[in-house]
């Protein structure tokens, strides 16, 4: 499809998140969460998932943003600090570093090291988000729901929301197995590797 | 109680909050939600209301029109094709006075085919006689959904309102929302108790019959007398919520209007976006200022004339077409001046139809724009972001 494309033109103060997953897998209440926990941590935030249609399995993107003041910016976000990629098999199909800004943070459900991917200039942070769900019965073998481990991995890597708000926003608002929710993001932040 | 919900939440808390007593509802996107979010409350006893599943958004006016001719509280919401299916139903609850408040998830109409964000549906529904309130955020929504009630039952009005939050941007979007107590609401709102005939099996009547010339014009005019008068019940209403509940509305709000060359005109959720690009504009020593439209219907004239008859030129960005003339803010804010001494040269600005996004550059578009206009003329009507090269080949001219 072609798209009439526009790049911001201005730099913004707040922190924009990007989130890539695969319909089901829950991008969408990934980046609710964090902005609920963002906002429990006393900052401002806001989170849209991307206006499309949403189809099981296709590629889905989800947006948070985090302020310390009120944000008053409703358009989509072109130039995320930090992108979290929930399905690595997206990688293969679409560049998820795409508008990232310089030296931007890039946490990946995956096996592998971070040193194992070639993203130039950006900060690359692994966590096996995957074996964690499945190790607390969050999903199936075939449908895993990591999007609570990867916030995890994101409160490793990036920091800016911190793992016991995070924690407690899981608690509230995971749909179901809240605890069990809540220990895998806690399990991954313990087992995200850093690449810097 | 801060609450991080989204836009179409907002609505049904409104509903909640006003303690409506009729919900009926057809889904449609982007505001089911609604509709799910009104059920959920009823399945955890939160709430104390009878919805009604309908076959179509045309039923569900039918039915939200029976309910209010009762005298109950009345509340739904729609979007887009269902809103244009509810047409020539909106003009019955109009006609017949019946207070309903209605949210609507602002969305583009078909062809093509398109689920995001425009006022298309609400502009297409001006003339049917129901107030129009547009939202900026999820806090608005709410706060609006709650008002509209107040505004529409007051005895001096008693016309349908219409709550208007942008499809996705507003409608599916989370941000933090305070929701007030209920006892609170309870307080503002108080009781609807309809002081008129009401349909009661006890006490039969006739509601919404004939018409004859005889008598037409005089319901017209009624109407008419009604909406006039809801400009200063709107302000009331704004004014008490205000002391109630702390947050400030008005139908227009103006926000670096002082000493501004240029102001841009807005409606909803577009309205933050361009708020801090005005900001950055005026750290640049640009004389740009803001001015919200909160409220389409009634047009609030008054206020507009009092605040742009000495502004240079005035940008209205609007995310609504009318073909063959230009967007329907413009055509009204120009008529609004028609007959004027002093008036601003008023240019529009097509943005954001079926949910192209309104980024800072295509408010620099505007500016730069606008700006030419401080000089010289340019076009009364100019689409912003738009491949206009491909349509011009399409359509054999280029």
């Amino acid at each position: 499809m072609v798209r009439f494309k526009v790049k911001n033109i201005i730099t913004l103060t707040m922190y924009e998140v990007r989130f890539h997953g695969r319909g089901g897998q829950g991008a969408v209440t990934a980046a609710n969460i964090l902005a609920i926990a963002a906002v429990k941590q006393g900052f401002y935030a806001q989170s849209f998932p991307y206006f499309g249609v949403e189809r099981r399995g296709a590629p889905v993107q989800a947006f948070t943003r985090i302020d310390d003041k009120k944000i008053d910016v409703r358009m989509n976000v072109y130039n995320p600090d930090a992108v979290v990629v929930l399905d690595p098999s997206l990688m293969d199909v679409i560049d998820v570093t795409e508008g990232l800004k310089e030296g931007g943070i890039i946490v990946i459900n995956t096996a592998k090291k971070p040193e194992e991917f070639n993203l130039g200039n950006y900060k690359v942070a692994t966590v096996e988000a995957t074996k964690i769900a499945l190790e607390h019965k969050l999903g199936s073998m075939a449908a895993p729901i990591v999007n609570t481990a990867i916030l995890g991995a994101y409160a490793k890597a990036v920091g800016n929301v911190k793992i016991e708000y995070v924690l407690e926003a899981i608690r509230e608002n995971a749909p179901a197995k809240k605890e069990e929710n809540a220990l895998a993001a806690k399990d991954a932040y313990e087992q995200t590797v850093l690449g810097w | 109680m801060k609450a991080m919900i989204r836009g179409n939440e907002s609505i049904a808390y409104a509903f909640k909050l006003a303690r409506v007593k009729v919900i009926p509802a057809y889904p449609i996107t982007p505001s089911t939600l609604v509709p799910e979010k009104i059920s959920e409350f009823l399945a955890n006893g939160e709430m104390d209301a009878e919805f009604v599943p309908v076959e179509s958004e045309h039923s569900a006016i039918s039915a939200a029109i029976g309910a209010s001719a009762h005298g109950v509280r009345v509340g739904t919401a729609t979007a887009s094709q269902g809103l244009a299916l509810m047409h020539e139903v909106l003009f019955i609850a109009s006609g017949m006075r019946l207070p309903i408040v209605m949210g609507i998830g602002n969305r583009a109409l078909s062809a093509p085919i398109n689920i995001w964000c425009d006022h298309q549906d609400m502009m297409s529904q001006r003339d049917t006689g129901w107030m129009q309130f547009y939202a900026e955020s999820n806090q608005e929504g709410l706060d609006l959904g709650i008002m509209a009630f107040k505004i529409a039952e007051d005895e001096r009005i008693l016309l349908p309102a219409m709550v208007g939050i942008d499809a996705f941007v507003l409608t599916h979007t989370v941000e933090p929302v305070d929701i007030p107590e209920q006892k609170d609401v309870d307080d503002f709102l108080g009781e609807f108790v309809p002081h008129y005939v009401t349909l009661d099996p006890e006490k039969p009547a006739t509601l919404g019959s004939f018409g004859f010339p005889e008598y037409f014009m005089e319901f017209k005019y009624g109407q008419w007398i009604a909406m006039e008068r809801a400009k200063k019940v709107i302000d009331e209403v704004f004014e008490e919520f205000h002391n109630k509940f702390g947050r400030k509305y008005s139908k227009v709000t103006p926000e670096f209007l002082e000493d501004a060359d240029i102001v841009l005109v807005t409606m909803g959720s577009m309205t933050s976006t361009t708020r801090e690009f005005v900001k950055k504009l005026r750290k640049e020593g640009k004389k740009v200022g803001l001015l919200k439209l909160t409220t389409f219907r009634p047009f609030p004239k008054e206020e507009l004339r009092a605040l742009l008859k000495d502004v240079p030129v005035v940008a209205v960005v609007e995310r609504n077409i009318s073909f063959g003339f230009g967007g329907a803010v413009y055509a009204e804010l120009a008529a609004t001046f028609a007959n004027e001494s002093k008036k601003p040269k008023i240019i529009d600005f097509i943005v954001g139809l079926g949910g192209r996004d309104i980024t800072f550059k295509t408010l620099n578009e505007v500016v730069g724009i606008a700006e030419k206009a401080l000089k010289e003329d340019v076009d009364e009507v100019n689409w912003i972001d738009v491949n206009k090269e491909a349509v011009l080949k399409a359509e054999g001219l280029l």
